[in-house]
């Protein structure tokens, strides 16, 4: 306790950087075959998944780290993680939140989301994800009176075999890039979501990440399938305590939708992004694609960027469908340290398709920022159309902005439009704000808050509210 | 391949008088050519279009010997009509003939730079390779406060007596102060499947301006990379204006260093491809001190089998406050089967710049085509009335009017 209370002294800054004294089982140190059967051996997994994961490693002793990116980071050994940190409470799991280790629901007070509040007041159902293994899923009776399964990754495989088996994997393959290949090996926990036939899931789906222990890597899977005529709003919350040393998170993100299904997937992202001098911090290497697999399906990637010391991650959309639509909307602010190079890939494969990128960067302090995006019109995607907006912002002069878009038509039918601008806060703006009485901290808020108002539009009411102040806090020092 | 390089290097290296020292420093081209081959799509730069597999698709072997001791003959037939020039004749990548008869000759100089190759801090294996098998390379220097009266061209041509299938080329410019060229780069090509390979180097000092006009217009198979390097000191401006029409392939890098305040650059580019054409631009402008401007525009019309890429990057130093940077690119896409690829590139470390980049790509507005059937022009002509008012946006950018005429009659634009 006592070291708690120091470190949330010493480090006061990050407001969620606290760690909680709950007694972990690891799996040995290490990466290697025993390592994955031994996490699959913790979990019971039947011997398909084991596979799975034993195929992907065998392709991941094959794979080099990637390193185009932008934001370089020191060689991360693989060999020196953990791969595996369940509380030890949780052996027996609980029936209900009422049989929760009362720690973990302190954590999650301090977090913000108390799940009892949530559940009942918000009407939003918390799949709570601490330290890979999904603690309490709210909300259940009210979500299965629809059909819906929202249960997480593990039980999803114990319970419902025959949906995993025929969706994971089918839009990320185990033999995709390094850091997805190396997360289906390792995988934990996550969330896994499916939406039956003609069902409006009556309620916003949340999951809220957390890493606790040192030295792990998170290695989530999220699995969500929207059948036929199906919609789901999916929010994802993360943050992680402070330490010295970095962390690695690399999850998988899997959407699918069939035919006239929709899939709304939120983020806000908050992982500790290191101090000042750029220190510790969270390497997010996040792998999110969904798949319009279906006509007239529509798939639609929000996020807020706020944390983490280097963020790598581009949410994709695979536009095969005829007439689906794929959207993306982002703000990424980096401020002090921190790097991110994030954007989205946009494939058209189908007729008739349509995407939408908004993309807004703010960087201050010594940070760096890049937009990275594809847009990718095959041959065949006749009458298809995108549109790009990114637009970044730089306070001061020893942070970058930079935009790296790739644009490929292959279809003469189809439209492709891009723009981007770079600009700073004017000094009329500040001054007219601060002449009506605002600080200049509190003016330089407003502004971007104003700069970010689509994006902001986008997210659900809830979401919104912590994202704004989020903004504020994110760039707090970064003026004067 | 690399036998042959060492091979025809070697024979080359004996019909070329010149010095021990030049032999060694050429010997140490060609093994850094050698051991990074030729580039390929792995590389970023080359993503698009990789001129390996195209070389190996369209001429399979390359050879790389000529007899340059040799003179061939000068066909007067493809000197531009119409237009007072001064010359500079290439033929199979021998100089011929420099010819600066209309202007004051103390004030040009030309000094042989055998073994003074051009030397960047860049990547780009090709550079080696020109500077491994370049014959000759000039240095032309014009004198301060002088600015030509009459445009310099230079003739690229080659012709049936050529022996290899790789042409290496490379001048080097110097505008002193207060000068001003004007230089028409005008390709003729007889032969088939030929690589030609050009670099030019330009040294910019304060107030002078360089407009450079490369003209590929004539139909040919032959495949070509040129390599712009464009160093500018204060108030200087350059001007670089690409038609790339004619080859089968044809890349054109433009890069272009604002080392001095005040300077500026511009890029203006049209892509004007039919069948298995592919032509790329790649410019790179580097804002390096405060107070510099570049503008690029980009347009390409792409027919039937043909693909066009467009990779354009701002860089803007720290340093660099109060730049301006645009880019735009446009295409047009007429048939099933063109393509159209483009990177437009924003790299920013300075805050009180204005940059943006725009792109945008589609096939012609079918509506603009009803509207000029309705007032009695037929399909085709509409079509191509559109066309025309598309790419003349471009052409109307070059700020030479004598030069404009003579790139509007080549294209056939009319206004």
């Amino acid at each position: 306790m006592d070291t708690r209370e120091k470190d949330i002294e010493k480090l006061k800054d990050y407001k969620y950087g606290f760690t909680t004294d709950i007694e972990n089982i690891k799996a040995p140190k290490g990466l290697s075959e025993d390592v994955i059967k031994f996490i699959s051996n913790i979990k019971k997994e039947p011997q398909w998944m084991l596979d799975f994961r034993l195929k992907a490693y065998e392709r991941l002793k094959s794979l080099k780290e990637p390193n185009w990116q932008k934001p370089k980071y020191p060689k991360i050994d693989y060999q020196d993680l953990y791969y595996y940190s369940a509380p030890k409470s949780m052996k027996d799991k609980p029936k209900s939140l009422d049989d929760l280790d009362p720690k973990l629901l302190e954590t999650y007070k301090k977090l913000g989301i108390p799940l009892q509040e949530q559940a009942r007041l918000n009407g939003i159902a918390v799949d709570a994800v601490f330290d890979s293994v999904s603690v309490a899923t709210t909300f259940k009776g009210e979500l299965t009176k629809h059909g819906i399964i929202f249960c997480s990754m593990s039980e999803a495989i114990q319970k419902h075999p025959d949906l995993v088996k025929k969706y994971l994997g089918t839009v990320i393959p185990v033999t995709d890039h390094f850091f997805a290949t190396l997360n289906s090996a390792v995988f934990t926990d996550g969330s896994f979501v499916y939406i039956p036939k003609g069902v409006k899931c009556p309620m916003e789906l949340s999951t809220y990440f957390r890493i606790n222990a040192s030295q792990t890597g998170q290695f989530e899977r999220t699995l969500i399938i929207a059948d036929e005529g199906s919609y789901v709003s999916y929010l994802e919350g993360c943050t992680a305590p402070m330490r010295d040393e970095n962390q690695l998170h690399a999850a998988n993100v899997e959407l699918i939708a069939l035919d006239d299904a929709e899939i709304k997937y939120s983020t806000v992202q908050n992982w500790y992004p290191g101090d000042e001098n750029g220190k510790g911090g969270i390497y997010n290497f996040v792998t999110k694609r969904g798949l319009c697999k279906g006509k007239n399906s529509k798939i639609s990637w929000t996020q807020v960027e706020t944390g983490s010391a280097i963020t790598w991650k581009y949410p994709s959309c695979i536009l095969k469908g005829d007439n689906s639509i794929g959207e993306f909307y982002s703000i990424a602010i980096t401020n002090n340290h921190q790097k991110a190079d994030t954007g989205t890939k946009m494939i058209h494969l189908g007729k008739n398709t349509k995407s939408k990128i908004i993309s807004k960067g703010i960087s201050a302090g010594f940070s760096d920022m890049t937009y990275r995006g594809l847009v990718d019109i095959n041959s065949k995607a006749k009458n298809s159309s995108n549109y790009t907006q990114c637009d970044s912002l730089l306070m001061g002069n020893k942070c970058g902005a930079h935009t790296v878009p790739y644009i490929k038509n292959k279809n003469f039918d189809s439209n492709i439009a891009h723009e981007a601008t770079t600009s700073k806060i004017s000094e009329e703006q500040l001054h007219y704000c601060q002449q009506r009485g605002l600080n200049p901290e509190e003016a330089v808020g407003l502004i971007v808050n104003g700069f970010c108002k689509e994006v902001l539009q986008q997210l659900p009411m809830e979401f919104a509210v912590e994202a704004q102040k989020l903004v504020g806090i994110s760039l707090e020092g970064s003026v004067g | 391949m690399n036998e042959q390089l060492q091979l025809d290097f070697d024979k080359i290296i004996k019909t070329l008088k010149i010095s021990e020292k030049e032999i060694q420093l050429k010997k140490s081209f060609l093994k850094k050519f050698i051991e990074n081959g030729f580039p390929n799509r792995k590389q970023e730069d080359w993503k698009f279009l990789d001129i390996s597999q195209i070389i190996k698709k369209n001429i399979g072997e390359l050879t790389f010997f000529n007899d340059y001791s040799l003179p061939n003959k000068i066909d007067p037939s493809i000197f531009v009509n119409g237009l007072e020039h001064n010359k500079i004749i290439f033929i199979n990548g021998r100089i011929e003939k420099i010819d600066f008869n209309y202007e004051d000759q103390s004030q040009i100089e030309i000094n042989d730079e055998i073994g003074k190759n051009i030397k960047f801090n860049y990547e780009n294996s090709l550079i080696d390779l020109n500077n491994a098998f370049t014959n000759k390379v000039y240095k032309i220097l014009i004198k301060k406060n002088y600015s030509l009266k009459k445009p310099l061209i230079i003739y690229h041509s080659t012709n049936n007596k050529i022996k290899s299938k790789n042409v290496n080329l490379s001048l080097n410019f110097e505008l002193e102060e207060n000068s001003c060229l004007r230089l028409i780069d005008y390709f003729s090509d007889n032969t088939d499947k030929n690589f030609v390979n050009i670099l030019y180097n330009f040294n910019l000092k304060k107030y002078s301006i360089l407009k450079n006009y490369k003209l590929d217009k004539f139909r040919n198979n032959n495949l070509k990379y040129s390599f712009n390097n464009i160093e500018q000191d204060d108030n200087s401006i350059s001007e670089t204006f690409i038609l790339s029409a004619g080859s089968d392939y044809f890349k054109n890098e433009v890069n272009c260093n604002l080392n001095g305040e005040y300077s500026s650059a511009f890029i203006n580019g049209v892509f004007s491809l039919k069948e298995n054409q592919q032509h790329e631009i790649r410019s790179t402008i580097n804002h390096l001190v405060e107070n510099t401007k570049s503008y690029q525009l980009i347009k390409s019309v792409l027919g039937k089998n043909s693909k066009s890429a467009y990779q354009g990057r701002i860089f803007v130093d720290s340093k660099a406050q109060k730049t301006d940077g645009y880019q735009l690119s446009k295409a047009i896409l007429l048939d099933e089967t063109s393509e159209f690829n483009a990177k437009p590139e924003l790299e920013i470390y300075a805050d009180d710049v204005k940059c943006s980049h725009g792109s945008a790509s589609g096939s012609l507005n079918e509506n603009s085509i009803f509207y000029l059937m309705s007032r009695g022009l037929n399909y085709q002509q509409s079509k191509e009335l559109l066309i025309n008012g598309f790419l003349l946006d471009v052409v109307e950018k070059i700020t030479d009017s004598e030069i404009r005429n003579l790139v509007k009659n080549i294209i056939g634009l009319k206004e």
